[in-house]
């Protein structure tokens, strides 16, 4: 293996290594932190049900976002959905060997890297010319609108110019990362671009904004059923205190019961 | 103090994202709360020496008792969504009142101290230091935000700023810069009862004038009863109810609704306010501690029924929090003694609490008031849906309820009713500028700037449609409309409960022997009278 491959080889392990157990902690540290009140946000679902589909709606059509601006929305949505079917085509060099027949199917979705570009370049435009937005970005904003940006566009690159990659051996570095048996990848600058961007990507995951994505889901606003008169809903540590009678201010103001 | 000059906001046509004034609302935040008023409620008056450790220790405690803070602090992508969604900022055009931006006030600091990149690349992701400007800007701008949730319900990721401004609040009194106004009006709240520090002999005097005054005015004996054992209503009202003008009217209105159901109710002079403040300055003990003694009063007066008074914020304390803090709701599990003692005794048929407004609902659905409209026929109404009822509760159990009911009970009394634009009511209401602990006179500033897209709207529909009145259910939201209102050359008068205006319509038309029955006559009588109801 040339020495580029093992860097590279090396790079995609540590990040996802970071990722799995960067990602696990943050969720781990979402999960156990205590929700003590009911705080659902209107419009409230009164059922489980309700709320199961308030989240779906907003992790999948950004229905709040789109209440809320028309352009973040139109830019961020045709982002996130073109990155998604881009994701999905890109399962196709992770997986050994022949692909099954589904994966015909997606492969126009190769268009959706121009959705996604898009997408990103409006969001960019904003942060720079808006002032609001201006006015809350910090550098790293900038800096990973850019990182997408370039991922997105050397990605681009490879698949509509003439300047493709060998995407047989592309999958041959992709799916030996998967089964451990590795080999060498292309060294075209696009691809080594492209796929270093993306381990950084990873790697600074449960580091940064992007944690929105495990986030929303843990949002109690958003996740929780407005029952707060027919449940009685307690914390761990509410109810401790409960039982233990605490009266802080017993001095000053008479004790619990 | 030296008021500030500052000028009055234009309303303009249509309500317009303003330019950005950086600092233009910079200052040195509501007067703060001196040892008098901080160690009651446990806290130390005037910045302690090592604030700095104590503060960031404080966050870390918060962070990691309240997912809510965690969430929002690591989520948020700056998106841009709620920068123009906050009244304080369309009032004020300083940048800090944009909700991202006052989260960052709390979020830079928290990346600071307990995150990777902050700790090590700060001026990448914007991490600041916690220093004497930092804080001077929390204690400001953290006193700028009414706690109204609107930016909320825009926000992709329902990322709460109330939740941030709250948890702010907390650490700022923990490290000893409370405010005056909540910190104070709680230690009335939590030692007298309520947040007046009217007494028990006082509050009993203003109950017999007003039984007086409303016999003389309007012919029949409603009662205002104080501490009756064994009422079937225990009512938990904001003590502005008692004396404030125009929220006695509407005490007026609800004592004629029970005096008309023929339903026995009482106040307490224990647990004689609804208004919360703990909410406001973040800490659940506190306000766990006001709540308890609504579960005091409601045990020792062994009612059947809690019932809640026009009042936004202590709407969401009862409808959201109480169950959890107190156990005055239903539903707990039948290991949970604590909540199953109060809840055995309270009437299951009943939402419990229930909003004054779902019980006059609800009586005008079985027909049991009568009413002569005609009474409000020079008024033409509008609804101001109130923060807290609007976007952290429900009434009547479906989707919505908080806002249809308090319209349904309006035009039932009203034959003018006219909504104001649909972005500024409803979830997406603006707040009356009031909110959250920021009704004293020392911001009045931020006050009246904040008041500036609720009073666009309303110019609207006094234009457009002739409105001349201003229906509310909350008593912030009605003291801080009398004191704006003349300022946006409105007549400070226009603002009413809800309730009042019941209250004009209204037909007495109980028989009086009917009050002194026994409670199963009284509903044999009711009964009766419902199919009498159901025939005509």
């Amino acid at each position: 293996m040339s020495l580029i491959s093992i860097i590279f080889t090396a790079l995609f392990y540590i990040s996802l290594f970071i990722f799995i157990v960067g990602m696990g902690r943050k969720i781990r540290q979402f999960w156990i932190t205590p929700v003590p009140l009911k705080i659902p946000i209107a419009p409230t679902p009164l059922t489980q049900t309700g709320a199961i589909f308030k989240m779906i709606r907003e992790v999948t059509l950004f229905e709040s976002l789109f209440r809320s601006n028309k352009w973040i929305w139109l830019f961020g949505f045709l982002f996130h959905f073109g990155l998604l079917l881009v994701l999905v085509r890109h399962l196709r060099y992770f997986i050994p060997g022949d692909l099954p027949e589904v994966f015909l199917l997606i492969q126009p979705f190769k268009y959706a890297a121009f959705a996604m570009i898009i997408g990103l370049a409006g969001l960019l435009a904003r942060r720079i010319f808006v002032p609001r937005i201006r006015y809350i970005s910090a550098p790293s904003d900038y800096l990973m609108l850019l990182m997408l940006i370039v991922i997105g566009v050397s990605g681009a690159i490879m698949t509509f110019t003439s300047n493709h990659t060998d995407i047989m051996m592309v999958k041959a570095f992709a799916s030996g990362l998967i089964i451990f048996d590795w080999t060498n990848l292309p060294t075209e600058i696009n691809f080594l671009l492209h796929l270093f961007l993306v381990l950084v990507l990873l790697a600074i995951f449960p580091i940064s904004k992007l944690l929105h994505v495990p986030g929303i889901f843990f949002s109690p606003t958003l996740n929780q059923v407005d029952n707060a008169r027919k449940k009685r809903h307690v914390s761990s540590w509410a109810l401790k205190q409960e039982k233990e009678n605490t009266v802080k201010l017993e001095q000053t103001i008479g004790k619990d019961e | 103090m030296a008021a500030k000059e500052f000028d009055i906001p234009e309303l303009p046509t249509y309500i317009e994202i303003p330019e950005l004034t950086p600092d233009v609302m910079q200052g040195e935040g509501p007067f703060k709360a001196v040892d008098e008023f901080q160690n009651p409620l446990g806290f130390p008056g005037g910045k302690v020496d090592n604030w700095k450790e104590v503060a960031i220790e404080k966050m870390g405690d918060l962070k990691s008792k309240y997912r809510s803070v965690q969430v929002f602090l690591d989520s948020c992508v700056k998106c841009g969504a709620c920068t123009d969604k906050c009244h304080y900022f369309l009032g004020s055009s300083d940048p800090k009142n944009m909700p991202v931006a006052r989260q960052d006030l709390f979020r830079s600091v928290y990346r600071r101290y307990f995150t990777f990149a902050g700790k090590h690349f700060p001026k990448l992701v914007g991490a600041k230091d916690l220093d004497d400007e930092m804080i001077d800007d929390w204690y400001n701008y953290f006193h700028q935000c009414s706690q109204c949730r609107r930016c909320s319900v825009f926000c992709p990721y329902g990322i709460d700023t109330a939740e941030i401004s709250m948890a702010a609040r907390e650490v700022l009194d923990t490290i000893g810069l409370g405010q005056k106004y909540c910190n104070q009006i709680l230690g009335k709240a939590l030692t007298i009862g309520n947040n007046l520090g009217l007494p028990e002999p006082a509050l009993r005097d203003t109950l017999l004038d007003l039984e007086e005054e409303v016999e003389e005015d309007f012919g029949a004996p409603v009662k205002f009863p104080l501490d009756i054992k064994g009422s079937e209503i225990l009512l938990i009202t904001p003590s502005a109810d008692f004396f404030a003008e125009p929220h006695i009217d509407g005490l007026i209105g609800y004592g004629k609704v029970f005096y008309q159901d023929g339903v026995s109710w009482t106040l307490s002079s224990y647990a004689s306010e609804g208004a919360n403040f703990g909410m406001f300055i973040g800490s659940y003990d506190i306000m766990r501690k006001a709540a308890l003694r609504i579960r005091k009063a409601a045990l020792d007066l062994e009612v059947s029924r809690v019932m809640v008074g026009e009042c936004g914020h202590a709407w969401r304390v009862a409808y959201s929090f109480w169950n959890t803090l107190s156990g005055v709701g239903a539903g707990a599990q039948s290991v949970d003694e604590y909540a199953l003692k109060l809840q055995n005794q309270l009437d299951d048929r009943y939402p419990q609490p229930q909003h004054i407004i779902e019980y006059t609902y609800d009586l005008i659905q079985r027909g049991k008031l009568n009413f002569d409209k005609s009474e409000n026929d020079e008024r033409t109404v509008t609804f101001h849906d109130s923060c807290n009822v609007a976007r952290a509760t429900n009434m009547g159990g479906i989707e919505g309820g908080q806002f249809i009911l308090p319209r349904e009970v309006i035009k039932a009394v009203c034959n003018n009713y006219v909504d104001m634009e649909r972005s500024t009511i409803k979830e997406a209401t603006f707040c009356c500028g009031g909110g959250g602990g920021l009704l004293t006179d020392d911001l009045m500033e931020i006050r009246i700037k904040g008041a500036m897209p609720r009073m666009q709207a309303l110019k609207q529909v006094e234009t457009n449609d002739g409105v001349n009145t201003l229906a509310a259910i909350c008593a912030i939201c009605k003291s801080q409309f009398s004191k704006v209102l003349p300022k946006f050359d409105f007549d400070p008068y226009m603002i009413v409960s809800v309730h009042q205006l019941v209250s004009a319509a209204i037909i007495l038309d109980k028989p009086q022997e009917a009050i002194q029955m026994s409670e199963s006559q009284t509903e044999a009588t009711d009964a009766i009278e419902a199919k009498e109801a159901e025939t005509e």
